[in-house]
C-alpha cells in the first residue's frame, strides 16, 4: 500500500525542492504540519522568529489539509521523510513509536530543562520511559453556555450535577435544548462521556478503561451511562446528523443553553455574534462527591521522524518550540494554552478560565480517541452516539464494546 | 527475425496492440486482486511487520455486527437501486415524443447524471438537514415534528438511496431513449393493425425490442449499487452509529480511515465484496456469451 503512493509524495517533494533552490547555503529543516488558517499564521511567525535567531537554518514548512494529514503521515514517514512533523500526544502516537518511526528526543528534554518546564505534559509524551516529541499547545474542554438563555429562562448557573440536571427540566419546559451537541463526526459525544466518566469514577478508572484494563460491562461503566441517561432526553434531537459547528449555531441563536466543547469553539461562537458578555464557561460539574477533579486537555505536539535527514537542527527547532517565550507568542495567536509552565497565558477570559481550571486539576486526560487505541476509539464513540439516541440499548452497546476490547488491545 | 515476423504478422499484430492494455490491466486490476486476497490472511497496521493469522480475519467478520449491518445494507441498496430501471423506462417513454423543445427537456432530465456524486450527496444532505433542511421544515410544517432523515437509523439508508437514484434514473433514461430510437417502426405499425395499444403494446412489442438496453441498465445499476461509496461517505460517513454503512465504506473505514489501519481486515472485507460482485458479473458474462453463441 505505502509504496504505491510514492508517486504522489515524490511530486510534493519536487515542489518543495523547487522552493528550496535559493536557500542552498543554509541547512534545511523540513517541517510537515496540518494547520488551519489562523494557527498557520501563528506557526509561520514562530518559524520566522526561529530563523532570525538561527540564521544558518532554513525551516521549510509544508502545510497539509487537516484530515488528509492523518493519512498522509503514514506515507511520508516511510517515503518522503521530513525532519519535523505534527502529531498528537498519548496513545495517538503509540503506533509510530512502536513501529520505530518517531525519534527518541529524551536528550532534548534533558538538555533544555523541559522535564521541569513541561512537567504537566511529560506523562502524555512518554512511552517506555522515553520522550518522543515536544508539546506546544493544549486547550481545555468544559461547558460553554449562553448567559442570555440562562437569564431568559430564569435559571441559575449550576454548582453541581444535580442542579445541572434539574436546570435541564426548566430549560426543556421553556422549549430550549439544555445540552446541545453535533455528533455527526462522533468525537463531540466522546467529550461528554469522558467528562461524566471522570466525574463519576475518577481519572484512574477512566485511564484503565481507555487502556483496556476494565471491562465495558463493569458496573462502574454502567454508573457513568446512568448519569448520561439523566441528561439524554435534554440533548438536542437529531444530533447524530448535526455537525459541531451547526450545534454551535443553536447555542448562539439561543435555542440551546449549554455545549460541552473544546476551547477552539470560542472562535466559532464569537463569529456567530456572541461576546465575552453573553458567552459563559464553567468546568463540568461535580457528580460523585470527593472524586478528584480531572479534566480533558488534548495536547498537540511535534515530533522528529526516525529517518530525518537533519535531526540535529530539528532538535534545535524542537527546543525552540518548547521554550517559554516561543510558546507565549504562539499560543497568544492560537488562542490556546502554552504547555510550558514559565509561559504567560493570553489575556482572553476563556483562556484564563481554562488555565485556572487545568492548573488546579488533579490530572489531565487527552481525549477518548487519543487515550484509547484507534479501533476502540471508533467503536466507543459510535456506542456513545447510539446511547444518546437509543438509551434503552445500553446492554447491547456495552457487549459490543466489550467484544471490540477483546481484539483491540 | 523479419522472416518470422512476415510469416506470423497476422497472428502477432493483435497481441502487440493488446499488450499495453493488458500490462496496465494486470498491474492495476489483476495483481491487486491477488494482493488483497493474500493480505487478507495477515494482521497488518500498514506500518509495522505483517503477521500471518490465517483465516482469523474471516472468522472475525462472521461475528462482526458492523459487517452484518453493512451486508444487509448492501442488499437494501441492491433491491432499491433497481427501481431506477422501471422509473427510467417510464421517463424515457414520456420524453420520447416530438414536441417543440423536447431536446431541452431531455437534457434537463439528464442533468443529474452530469453532476458529480459528491455534489449530489451534499445537496441531499442539506435537503435532509435537521433544523434548516427543506424536507425537515416541510415535515415539521405538515406533522409538527420534523424528520431528520440522516439522523434516524430507520430512514437513513433510504434517504441515501434516493439521492443515488436521482442520477441513476437519468442514466437509465438515456440508455432507454437511445434504445427507443432503434425500435422498428414497421413492427409497431403491424401491431397497431392487429389492434394492440396501451400496456399490451408496451409489454409485447416495445419492451422485448428494448432487451439490450434493459440488460445494460440492469448491469450498470447492480454494479452501481454494490460500489456505492461516495454518497455514504459524503452524506453520513456511515452514521448514525454505523447504521448506513455498506461493504465498500466499511472496507475503507477499516483499512484507510482515521481510526482504521487494519489492512488485513479491510482486505478481507474487500475479498467478500469482490466475491459478491463476481457472482453478478459472471452471471452477466455468461448471459452475454450465451446470447452471442445462439445467434
Amino acid at each position: 500500500m505505502v509504496q504505491y503512493k510514492t508517486g504522489a509524495v515524490a511530486l510534493v517533494a519536487a515542489l518543495l525542492l523547487s522552493t528550496s533552490a535559493f536557500a542552498q547555503d543554509k541547512r534545511v529543516v523540513r517541517y510537515f504540519g496540518d494547520f488551519d488558517a489562523n494557527p498557520l499564521a501563528a506557526m509561520e511567525t514562530l518559524i520566522a522568529d526561529f530563523e532570525a535567531a538561527n540564521p544558518e537554518i532554513d525551516v521549510q514548512f509544508q502545510n497539509f489539509d487537516h484530515e488528509g494529514y492523518k493519512t498522509a503521515i503514514r506515507n511520508f514517514l516511510t517515503t518522503d521523510i521530513p525532519d519535523v512533523a505534527n502529531w498528537y500526544a498519548g496513545n495517538r502516537m503509540a503506533p509510530f513509536v512502536s513501529a520505530g518511526q518517531f525519534m527518541d528526543v529524551t536528550d532534548v528534554w534533558e538538555k533544555n530543562g523541559l522535564n521541569d518546564s513541561l512537567a504537566s505534559a511529560k506523562a502524555s509524551m512518554t512511552i517506555d520511559g522515553k520522550q518522543w516529541g515536544v508539546p506546544y499547545t493544549y486547550y481545555q474542554w468544559g461547558i460553554y453556555f449562553n448567559k442570555d438563555v440562562y437569564k431568559a429562562a430564569g435559571v441559575e448557573v449550576p454548582k453541581n450535577w444535580a442542579e445541572f440536571v434539574s436546570n435541564c427540566e426548566k430549560f426543556s419546559a421553556a422549549g430550549i435544548d439544555c445540552l446541545t451537541t453535533g455528533t455527526s463526526a462522533l468525537w463531540p459525544g466522546a467529550g461528554i462521556f469522558d467528562l461524566i466518566n471522570m466525574r463519576t469514577n475518577g481519572y484512574e478508572f477512566h485511564m484503565e478503561l481507555t487502556a483496556g484494563k476494565v471491562a465495558w460491562t463493569d458496573d462502574r461503566v454502567k454508573a457513568t451511562f446512568a448519569e448520561l441517561a439523566k441528561i439524554q432526553p435534554y440533548i438536542t434531537a437529531n444530533h447524530a446528523a448535526i455537525d459541531w459547528q451547526d450545534a454551535a449555531a443553536l447555542l448562539v441563536q439561543g435555542k440551546a443553553a449549554n455545549y460541552v466543547m473544546g476551547n477552539f469553539a470560542v472562535a466559532t461562537f464569537k463569529e456567530g455574534g456572541m461576546t465575552d458578555d453573553n458567552l459563559g464557561f464553567m468546568p463540568f460539574p461535580e457528580i460523585t462527591p470527593g472524586v478528584p477533579r480531572a479534566e480533558e486537555a488534548p495536547t498537540d505536539t511535534i515530533h522528529i521522524p526516525a529517518g530525518a535527514a537533519n535531526p540535529e537542527d530539528a532538535k534545535t527547532f524542537l527546543a525552540y518550540v518548547a521554550s517559554a517565550d516561543a510558546q507565549t507568542k504562539l499560543n497568544a495567536t492560537l488562542g490556546q494554552l502554552p504547555t510550558n509552565k514559565n509561559s504567560t497565558v493570553g489575556d482572553d477570559p476563556f483562556i484564563k478560565a481554562g488555565f485556572e481550571m487545568l492548573s488546579s486539576a488533579y490530572a489531565l486526560a487527552q481525549f477518548f480517541d487519543r487515550d484509547a487505541p484507534a479501533e476502540m476509539a471508533k467503536a466507543g464513540m459510535e456506542g456513545f452516539q447510539e446511547f444518546m439516541v437509543k438509551p434503552e440499548r445500553l446492554d447491547a452497546i456495552l457487549e459490543r464494546l466489550e467484544k471490540v476490547r477483546a481484539t483491540a488491545y | 527475425m523479419s522472416a518470422y515476423w512476415k510469416s506470423n504478422q497476422r497472428r502477432l499484430a493483435p497481441w502487440l496492440f493488446l499488450f499495453p492494455g493488458m500490462v496496465m490491466f494486470a498491474i492495476y486490476v489483476i495483481i491487486p486482486i491477488f494482493q488483497s486476497m493474500w493480505l487478507s490472511f495477515y494482521d497488518w497496521d500498514g506500518l509495522g511487520a505483517k503477521t500471518w493469522i490465517g483465516t482469523a480475519n474471516y472468522v472475525e467478520l462472521f461475528d462482526d455486527d458492523a459487517f452484518t449491518t453493512s451486508l444487509w445494507n448492501n442488499v437494501i441498496w441492491l433491491v432499491m437501486f433497481l427501481l431506477a430501471v422501471p422509473v427510467g423506462l417510464l421517463m424515457a417513454i414520456f420524453l420520447n415524443q416530438t414536441v417543440r423543445g423536447i431536446r431541452i427537456y431531455k437534457s434537463l432530465f439528464f442533468f443529474p447524471f452530469v453532476i458529480s456524486q459528491v455534489v449530489v450527496g451534499l445537496m441531499f444532505a442539506w435537503f435532509y438537514a435537521p433544523n434548516f433542511g427543506l424536507l425537515y421544515q416541510l415535515t415539521e410544517f405538515l406533522s409538527g415534528t420534523g424528520i431528520a432523515v440522516l439522523a434516524d437509523e430507520t430512514y437513513v439508508n433510504y434517504g441515501i438511496i434516493v439521492a443515488g437514484l436521482w442520477p441513476q434514473i437519468a442514466y437509465v433514461m438515456i440508455l432507454y431513449l437511445t434504445g427507443l430510437n432503434n425500435v422498428a417502426p414497421d413492427q409497431i405499425e403491424a401491431a397497431r393493425l392487429d389492434g394492440a395499444k396501451g400496456w399490451k403494446m408496451l409489454w409485447y412489442v416495445i419492451i422485448p425490442q428494448l432487451r439490450p438496453a434493459t440488460f445494460i441498465a440492469v448491469v450498470v445499476t447492480i454494479i452501481g449499487a454494490l460500489r456505492s461509496f461516495d454518497l455514504v461517505s459524503i452524506m453520513t460517513a456511515g452514521g448514525p452509529y454505523g447504521s448506513s454503512r455498506v461493504l465498500s465504506y466499511y472496507m475503507y473505514e477499516q483499512a484507510l480511515s482515521e481510526y482504521g489501519y487494519r489492512m488485513g481486515y479491510g482486505a478481507a472485507i474487500a475479498v467478500v465484496l469482490f466475491g459478491i460482485m463476481m457472482i453478478f458479473i459472471s452471471g452477466f458474462i455468461w448471459k452475454m456469451w450465451r446470447d452471442e453463441t445462439e445467434r
